[in-house]
């Protein structure tokens, strides 16, 4: 039974797939940097059929938008050229695959065992009636409950822009003053 | 109607190709982005289980993360910037003293 939901979790599902194994396989970081943008492009269609319309619209905005164009910017400031790949060892070769196809079929396993079960079904009617994930029903609670959290957050913001500013500011050279 | 595991198995796939790329990749800002890859991988999560108990405080949460990964990159993009700077390097084979 396919349901338009179904198709939309795994056309969005394909697309995430595709770029994060493309962020992996491209040598060169601006063809990186492209497909993750993809990905949380097709993170954001997964978020609206959860119902996270907020959380969709913000993740285009700060992550696709603010947070990629950074990356973009610095990537092309520095110039960055293709990496030199160095060859990694042989036991990390013999042993990590298989265990890594070890670790990834038994977690699969694991998860897909109950999938069956409507139980555990997710989509359709999200309770809580049709404010489940708009900005009033975000914000009350992030007004409420969440009040110290986001206060230490914009603290955390502050901090992070004076260090980022006296990161990235040029030195100034010893003769003209400072240590 | 899709299954809560799927949208697990999504998760775990993204978080673990953001390990694969941290440990493979050679270049700063790629393993920088796979720490971004990891980041919305648990994100997808987070929203899939508040959408499984009905619950708002998943979003919340997401949004945090998101302020945190927002912070990190600012500065980690400007601690890249730095290392450029001394190294003229972005392999992080040549990155092995703190020492600038």
């Amino acid at each position: 039974m396919l349901s338009v939901h179904l198709i939309l979790f795994l056309l969005f599902g394909a697309v995430c797939v595709a770029g994060a194994v493309n962020l992996l396989m491209q040598r060169h970081p601006i063809n990186s940097a492209l497909s993750l943008i993809a990905v949380m492009a097709a993170l954001a269609g997964e978020y609206l059929l959860l119902g996270a319309e907020f959380v969709a619209a913000v993740q285009v905005i700060v992550y696709a938008g603010a947070i990629m164009v950074l990356f973009v910017f610095v990537i092309m400031l520095l110039n960055a050229g293709e990496e030199e790949r160095s060859a990694g060892s042989r036991v990390a070769w013999l042993l990590g695959i298989p265990g890594l196809l070890t670790g990834s079929l038994l977690v699969a396993w694991v998860l897909l065992r109950h999938a069956g079960t409507d139980t555990l079904a997710v989509g359709g009617n999200y309770g809580a009636g049709a404010n489940y994930g708009s900005p009033p029903a975000i914000g009350q609670l992030l007004f409420h409950e969440f009040l110290l959290p986001f206060e230490i957050t914009s603290i955390l913001i502050l901090i992070a822009v004076l260090g980022a500013v006296a990161l990235a500011t040029k030195p100034e050279t010893p003769a003209e003053g400072g240590n | 109607m899709v299954p809560l595991s799927y949208y697990l198995l999504l998760s775990g796939f993204l978080f673990a190709c953001g390990v694969a790329g941290f440990l493979i990749r050679r270049n700063i800002i790629t393993i920088f982005m796979s720490i971004e890859l990891m980041l919305n991988g648990v994100n997808l999560s987070f929203v899939a289980f508040a959408a499984r108990w009905h619950s708002l405080s998943g979003h919340v949460f997401v949004f945090f993360v998101m302020l945190v990964a927002a912070a990190e990159a600012a500065v980690g993009l400007a601690i890249i910037i730095a290392v450029y700077r001394t190294r003229e390097t972005l392999n992080v084979d040549r990155m092995n003293l703190l020492k600038l």
